[in-house]
């Protein structure tokens, strides 16, 4: 049986056009683009171009506003220390309870080096709040960065909206997009945007690329300092290769982006509704009316999402969990917990998500697949009975320590 | 994700002896759903014998917990309840083929959930004494909860030391960072809320910035068991002398396994050795240097670094 792959948010599969495209960029056109001769001169024209297909993905208004790096994490942390390093008078960056932790590492990292993190709460849906945004904004916030579609849920937060006040109050904005590129549409010269992180692997191109959208103006300090390339914003030698497949995969994307969120939508519809269906005491997380059309988030109660995801996988599914078992303090996935969803649910939250290759008898074979798993792991749990969950697991599963 | 063994990966798919045991007259419940890990063992023991005729567990958690508690009851089956409280959480990982240093907790779960079941089943309270962190270092699987106390207990301040006593940090070294945080945090404890210096200004070594010892810190430090500080200096030879006494007492064990080892240098804190036979290039070389170490530690009553010949500095 082929083995189905329901794990997009996590990477990728590279489009076969795109494989072809970048091919040649290790033989052939193998030249380091800052050469004047030929050699060079031809990888030049062709990271021109990547430069110009990723623009028009992001409808950016000029595309030297786009900075190739290694990934999205690398993205990241360039935007926000360099919203810190050339706003040496402003201390505080905003963020949100919830992003990934490309954010949440490096800001607590900036709190232990005596800079102030507000984390912005979310609700029982993963939204944020905006009347304590806007009560945040203040003359010492260097940059406010909130991601635009959550990894886990797929929930989407009003980065647009958000952008904007903080522009009128004289702030930096930067998004986090690495899961919403390529899924839903942008205009970034509309917005007020002023710094987003895409990756490349996350829309059908390679590992080891990444971007960086810099706006026009904004004031930017390098994180990698020495050769001129990326116009010295980003130095170190392009990777040609991922450059020109990331140019394509933009490019497919955007032929997709209908596809995207009309066939890719009903497919993660028909998925979500047929596990619930047959599946008790399971139920979609985040905010299901404003989120990524190829997400869906499924808690499972009264169960462990590792123990889900070895049984998928032996039935040649992939999937993942935002449950991290790893070590004696097991906290479920911070974003489910920042959205306050109860332990007897969070430690068996399954995230499926969908591509643009996904198949309707893949989805229909998941949805058979996925309710004889719940129900063989709820046999074996304390909190489970054959009637059901126990009616006060708490008290009824009395440990000799918690 | 894990590199679970076959062992474990049978375990977790075929579980043995789950589900409610009816008749049980021992049961123990650790963990918590809060945890993300929770185990209910039943036992069936014959009152007469005191032995475990039958053994089910129910778990809520990850494939390692499964089979973890599967293993468990296979294990205990036909033992007397002595004979059971013999079985460590090492027994129970062993039987398993090992479970990778993130998933030991796992088994230790199911030692307590024992305890728990042989307790219950003598009409005994029995209270855990234990508390997990946050793993630190994966190469020996110590967490942040036992650093944290040995680091109090002996008012350590450098990394070094840290690995001296637990070990932790003394493999791949990766784990540095995350020690040098807990003893940071330990150490602005001991100085009090006022006395904490801005993280930003901190420069130099912990050991050079540590806060002077309040009363409390040193009457800590004073009856920590190790190392045990002769009061007078010993003098090169003596303690090149020991430094042999202490080989030749672990000499036999090594020898057992077919190796051998041989002082080749002191210098200062650095003691020299170079393992032979079998003990070279061992993968346990790590954990062999580590305890012959802590023999050195006690024997000379200072620390002192037990490090293979290669690490040696190549003369000037």
């Amino acid at each position: 049986m082929e083995p189905i792959y329901l794990d997009n948010n996590a990477t990728t599969r590279v489009d076969p056009v795109t494989v072809e495209a970048m091919l040649p960029f290790f033989t052939e056109h193998f030249g380091n683009p800052s050469s004047i001769h030929a050699f060079g001169s031809q990888v030049g024209k062709s990271l021109k171009l990547a430069r110009q297909q990723i623009q028009a993905l992001l409808g950016a208004e000029h595309d030297s506003e786009i900075i190739f790096t290694s990934c999205g994490t690398e993205s990241d942390s360039t935007a926000i220390l360099s919203a810190l390093k050339a706003q040496p008078e402003r201390n505080t960056v905003i963020t949100t309870m919830v992003e990934h932790p490309a954010i949440l590492t490096l800001c607590e990292w900036l709190e232990k080096e005596g800079y102030i993190v507000h984390k912005l709460k979310v609700d029982k849906k993963g939204r944020i709040d905006m009347d304590e945004y806007k009560s945040l904004l203040h003359d010492r916030v260097a940059i406010v960065s909130a991601m635009w579609a959550n990894n886990e849920t797929g929930t989407l937060f009003p980065v647009e909206e958000m952008a904007g006040l903080a522009a009128a109050r004289g702030i930096m904005f930067h998004t986090d997009a690495v899961q919403a590129v390529g899924k839903i549409p942008m205009n970034l010269k509309d917005s007020k945007i002023d710094m987003l992180s895409l990756s490349g692997h996350k829309l059908h191109a390679p590992k080891g690329i990444g971007v960086l959208y810099l706006r026009r103006g904004c004031r930017f300090r390098p994180l990698l300092r020495g050769g001129h390339q990326e116009r010295g914003r980003r130095a170190g030698t392009e990777n040609a290769p991922a450059i020109v497949a990331l140019g394509k995969a933009a490019e497919l994307a955007m032929e997709h982006l209908e596809f995207e969120n009309t066939e890719v939508r009903r497919l993660r519809d028909k998925l979500e509704k047929g596990i619930l269906a047959r599946v008790t005491h399971a139920f979609v997380t985040g905010d299901p009316a404003n989120r990524l059309p190829n997400t869906c988030n499924i808690a499972f109660e009264y169960v462990e999402g590792e123990a889900i995801l070895l049984l998928l996988n032996k039935a040649g599914i992939a999937a993942s969990s935002g449950s991290a078992c790893t070590s004696g303090s097991l906290e479920p996935s911070h974003v489910m917990r920042a959205m306050g969803i109860p332990y007897t649910a969070a430690h068996g939250t399954i995230r499926f998500s969908l591509s643009r290759y996904t198949t309707e008898a893949e989805v229909d074979r998941v949805i058979e697949a996925v309710p004889p798993i719940i129900a063989q792991l709820r046999k074996l749990s304390p909190y489970w009975t054959e009637k059901g969950p126990l009616a006060h697991p708490e008290q009824a599963f009395a440990p000799a320590y918690a | 994700m894990w590199e679970y063994s076959d062992k474990v990966r049978e375990h977790f798919f075929n579980p043995r002896n789950s589900g409610p045991l009816e008749e049980a007259n021992g049961i123990g419940d650790v963990g918590s759903i809060q945890c993300g890990d929770a185990l209910r063992l039943m036992l069936k023991v014959d009152p007469e014998t005191e032995v475990i005729q039958d053994a089910h567990f129910q778990t809520f958690g990850c494939g390692s917990a499964i089979a973890s508690s599967s293993a468990l009851t296979e294990i205990i089956k036909g033992m007397t309840l002595d004979e059971a409280l013999q079985v460590s959480n090492q027994n129970i990982a062993d039987y398993l083929d090992g479970l990778p240093p993130e998933k030991m907790h796992c088994s230790v779960m199911g030692r307590e959930a024992l305890q728990a079941a042989i307790a219950n089943y003598r009409g005994e309270v029995w209270s855990d004494d234990h508390e997990e962190g946050a793993l630190i270092c994966k190469c020996f699987a110590i967490d942040a909860v036992m650093i944290e106390d040995v680091v109090k207990a002996n008012n350590l301040n450098t990394v070094e030391e840290v690995t001296f006593y637990t070990k932790a940090g003394g493999g791949c070294t990766s784990c540095h960072e995350g020690i040098e945080e807990i003893l940071a945090r330990v150490k602005s404890e001991r100085a009090g809320p006022g006395e904490t210096s801005p993280p930003r200004q901190q420069t130099g070594t912990p050991a050079q910035t540590a806060a002077p010892a309040t009363a409390a810190t040193a009457a800590t430090a004073a009856t920590a068991a190790t190392p045990a500080a002769p009061k007078a200096r010993l003098t090169s030879v003596q303690r090149i002398k020991r430094i042999e006494e202490v080989l030749e007492s672990v000499r036999p064990m090594l020898q057992r396994d077919h190796g051998d080892v041989d002082l080749v240098e002191v210098q200062g804190k650095m003691i020299y050795v170079s393992l032979k036979g079998a003990c070279s290039g061992c993968m346990m070389e790590a954990a062999t240097l580590g305890g012959i170490q802590q023999k050195m530690i006690e024997a000379l009553g200072e620390l002192v670094q037990v490090l293979p010949v290669s690490y040696m500095p190549v003369e000037a």
